[in-house]
């Protein structure tokens, strides 16, 4: 009995020294042996800490009364009453249908059309009209966003615009576009389809051109229409990379970039052209209610990580393709 | 058998066909505008209010693209961007560099740790007052600096680089090199950037077209006019409408109408003016994009 307890202590003692040996083991063969590494990953990891954790923790200011002379630690509690203010408030309905409409319409109108475009490319045989069409359907992606506006505003101005010369000119009223609320979201989804839909189209096209060149031979040698290629080796080549992309646009549907529809706003349109992204700006930085903003923000944050993470596990759950 | 290719391929030529018609249409509907903004910006002020301009410049001339010239903003604004585009990249493609070696090599110990806690940022962040209270208390609201250092780097090019490193630098190399009695900072700078020269390419010119194109740091971070880069200049004359007097004056126009007409006109010079870098550097790096997201396309 004694003998046997003993025993047993020298054993913990033996497995605590190994436990600590192989900590040591550790630190020794595989920290200190690279320390230049860590050196080397100082600056990153530092700009990562500073620039978006702190920021995360920044995120309490959505449960507290901001004063800008006690910070954001010193200023009293406020609970959840920015978040039912938001909540309550004529503008939240709003905020999430026009939101969800953009990137809704967004993603049925622009998500086919790269893949219908990457699959007509490979059919083509030659390569230099195939060359041309690439180089000339992504140049518009490199326009900057405010002179992509700025272009839209031109083609589709009131008096000036090319689009209404052309209806005056067919004997039809002209129409004030971008003061119409109606037809803001169809200005915003189809400009983007026209600046976009090349670039995005690169991807299957790389995707493609990775696909087993003796399936085609063996199609080739059962004498399959090209359709019948499409259909039977081209789609199911690229569908892992079309599920990825989609689970991407899912996750990221609460998530309509800031940048274009806010140039794109005006008072007339704003109805149906305030997002989420915008109310934010405009009530955190215009207006100076930081908590408030903050706590708009927070919920869309939170709402986009549950999406994504959960339209993920989804598709984890169903196929075998996912992100993480 | 000879006889049922031929029929088939029969199908597939008129296929083909259609093939080509709907690319030819998709290509117009692209350059149609393009060329349109083009011989708008080089027609006279009232051939572009009149439209008369369809396809090519009516009364050509250069009265848009001589206004730009006079206007000091436009040019300070090309300025800065131009600094903010070059030392915004240098410093992107430099901590990018940095941080995605180490985390590609499966001995970095902690380095899935750091990678977890990288691409969480990319799924959640602070959002837009944190951040900008926190450049604030750093001291740098309308500075030069707020537009170089919140945006450093960006994790979704960390993991592009960090999949090219994965792949391109062989591990018997490593092996061989660390017999050698090589330090990792020699294996870095000895090995591992002569080989990744298309990384660095690809990375400069993303990161590059993103700094040179967008505003929204600019918008909340910055007050001063002498510091604005282009984008933000454009968006106050294209978006806003105010126009600066000097670019108007030489026109004579004392009638509304040619006052608009100039306006007009100014707007589709700018937007030429605007896009010209991109323009002028598009067709030599096109090919880099296209591999940039093949490299990133390899492993989501």
């Amino acid at each position: 009995m004694g003998t046997n307890s003993s025993a047993s202590q020298l054993s913990n003692i033996s497995t605590f020294s190994n436990r600590n040996k192989s900590f040591k083991y550790i630190f020794k063969k595989k920290i200190i042996i690279h320390w230049q590494f860590y050196l080397i990953m100082l600056l990153p990891v530092a700009y990562i800490v500073i620039f978006q954790y702190i920021p995360i923790g920044g995120l309490v200011l959505a449960f507290k009364d901001f004063h800008i002379r006690e910070g954001v630690f010193g200023s009293p509690w406020a609970g959840f009453k920015y978040f039912e203010q938001f909540f309550k408030s004529p503008i939240f309905w709003t905020l999430i249908k026009n939101t969800l409409e953009i990137s809704l319409y967004s993603l049925i109108a622009g998500f086919p059309l790269p893949i219908f475009l990457a699959l007509a490319l490979n059919e083509i045989p030659g390569v230099r009209f195939k060359k041309t069409v690439q180089m000339v359907t992504y140049m518009p992606f490199f326009i900057s966003t405010v002179v992509m506006v700025a272009m839209i505003f031109q083609i589709l101005d009131a008096r000036t615009g090319l689009v209404n010369i052309m209806i005056t000119a067919l004997g039809g009223k002209g129409i004030n576009f971008m003061g119409e609320p109606g037809i803001f979201k169809s200005i915003y989804v189809w400009s983007g389809v026209w600046q976009c839909t090349g670039y995005n189209a690169i991807i299957y096209i790389a995707a493609l051109s990775n696909i087993d060149p003796t399936l085609y031979e063996a199609a080739k040698v059962d004498g399959a229409s090209r359709l019948k290629k499409i259909i039977h080796i081209d789609i199911p080549g690229i569908s892992s990379t079309i599920v990825i992309l989609l689970i991407l646009s899912i996750g990221n549907i609460m998530g309509v970039g800031f940048e274009k529809v806010f140039l794109m706003q005006n008072n007339l349109n704003l109805s149906t052209s305030e997002i989420i992204s915008t109310y934010v700006y405009k009530i955190g930085l215009i207006d100076a209610q930081y908590s408030f903003s903050t706590a708009v923000g927070l919920f869309n944050s939170v709402i986009n990580f549950i999406l994504i993470v959960t339209v993920n596990q989804f598709s984890k759950k169903v196929g075998e393709t996912s992100l993480w | 058998m000879s006889n049922r290719l031929r029929r088939e391929s029969k199908n597939d030529k008129i296929f083909l066909t259609l093939i080509y018609i709907i690319l030819w249409i998709n290509l117009m509907i692209i350059v149609f505008p393009l060329i349109y903004i083009i011989s708008a910006s080089f027609s006279s002020p009232d051939a572009v209010t009149a439209g008369k301009v369809v396809l090519w410049p009516v009364d050509p001339s250069i009265l848009g693209y001589t206004a730009i010239f006079r206007n000091n903003q436009v040019l300070l604004g090309y300025a800065n961007s131009a600094f903010y585009t070059f030392f915004g990249t240098l410093l992107n493609v430099t901590l990018t560099v940095m941080a995605a070696y180490p985390l590609s090599r499966k001995d970095f110990y902690g380095g899935s740790f750091i990678m977890l806690a990288f691409t969480f940022t990319m799924l959640f962040s602070g959002g837009l007052i944190p951040l900008y209270l926190l450049v604030r208390n750093l001291g740098m609201i309308d500075t030069r600096w707020s537009m170089l250092i919140p945006s450093a780097m960006s994790v979704y090019y960390v993991i592009i680089a960090r999949t090219f490193f994965q792949g391109s630098i062989p591990g018997e190399l490593v092996e061989a090199t660390y017999l050698d009695g090589c330090s990792d900072f020699k294996f870095v700078m000895k090995i591992v950037l002569p080989l990744s020269a298309p990384l660095i390419a690809v990375l400069a010119l993303f990161y590059s077209v993103g700094q040179w194109n967008t505003y929204f740091n600019a918008l909340i971070f910055l007050k001063t006019p002498s510091l604005y880069p282009l984008q933000i200049v454009l968006r106050n004359i294209m978006i806003q409408n105010i126009f600066d007097p000097t670019m108007l004056a030489q026109t004579d126009a004392k009638r509304m109408m040619e006052r608009q007409g100039m306006r007009t006109l100014l707007k589709y010079s700018l937007i030429v003016v605007a896009s010209l870098p991109v323009i002028i550097i598009y067709p030599f790096v096109q090919k880099y994009f296209v591999k940039g997201i093949m490299i990133g396309s390899i492993k989501g």
